[in-house]
């Protein structure tokens, strides 16, 4: 990269921090929600890894047999497809569901307070048929589960 | 501010509190093209939802459009019964919409 194409970065970093800065000193922001900002850069990537590094920080996760992600072999409708997932991990402090064939694999992400119990249930969508992937962040490391999907497009019900 | 797009319900067994919510919401992801126009339908998505309880959150979540349109989402925590539970969601165009229940 070229010394001026640094700087151009380097100015448009600033400029951008100068517009958060000048919002939050105007009071259209408050700085908590700032922090709280939805997580763009993990939702706009195209990788699996990058989004978790991204997201919780790594991307190496192991796999747990603590952890269930309920649903169904065969989806014949990848518009509404029903997951569940339930962990018997203690201290949870997330719990990540990626959709691994989808064009943006992150689908969501559930940050679980003290009280909340081991237990995500929501309907997502899948382009093609692959993996649900479920992601715990428990204790401070990364677990994970998944479950293949057949995805049929078109509702033909093969 | 949308109104009335959350059903709530939240039910207590055993001191788990388990909390249903269905919403209404398009959930466009923004790459997908109208049928007619060919032209791409601009993104509308819930980016944020919250699940509060007793004035605390307990489940926060960030989404992307990748969540199914009519978005239904369960969570459980520790709690009983009259105890207050709020959802509340915001999307990309910052809309937004919340609805309270007592724990029955």
């Amino acid at each position: 990269m070229s010394i001026s194409t640094k700087r151009r970065i380097f100015l448009k970093g600033s400029l951008a921090a100068g517009a958060v800065g000048a919002a939050v000193g105007a009071g259209l922001l408050s700085p908590r929600e700032v922090l709280a900002a939805w997580p763009e850069e993990a939702f706009k990537s195209k990788e699996i890894n990058v989004a978790l590094k991204t997201l919780l920080g790594a991307d190496a996760a192991e796999a747990s047999a603590d952890i269930e992600v309920k649903a169904p072999d065969i989806a014949e409708n990848g518009a509404v497809v029903p997951i569940t997932v339930e962990t018997k991990l203690k201290g949870i402090e997330s719990i990540t569901l990626l959709a691994a064939k989808n064009p943006v694999p992150l689908v969501a992400n559930f940050g679980m307070g003290k009280t909340a119990d081991g237990f995500v249930s929501t309907r997502i969508k899948m382009g093609a048929t692959g993996d649900v992937i479920a992601i715990v962040k428990a204790g401070g490391k990364l677990f994970s589960a998944k479950k293949e999907v057949k995805v049929t497009i078109g509702g033909c019900g093969g | 501010m949308a109104s009335n797009t959350i059903k709530l319900r939240a039910t207590e067994a055993d001191g788990m509190v388990t909390v249903k919510a269905l919403i209404t919401h398009p959930m466009e992801l923004g790459t997908r093209k109208d049928a007619k126009t060919g032209e791409l339908i601009p993104a509308h998505f819930i980016q944020e939802i919250n699940v509060a309880h007793a004035g605390a959150d307990v489940v926060k979540g960030d989404w992307s459009g990748g969540v199914s349109k009519d978005p239904y989402l369960s969570v459980r925590f520790a709690g009983k019964k009259g105890d207050e539970v709020k959802v509340s969601w915001k999307d990309n165009k910052g809309d937004t919409d919340s609805v309270a229940a007592q724990v029955s």
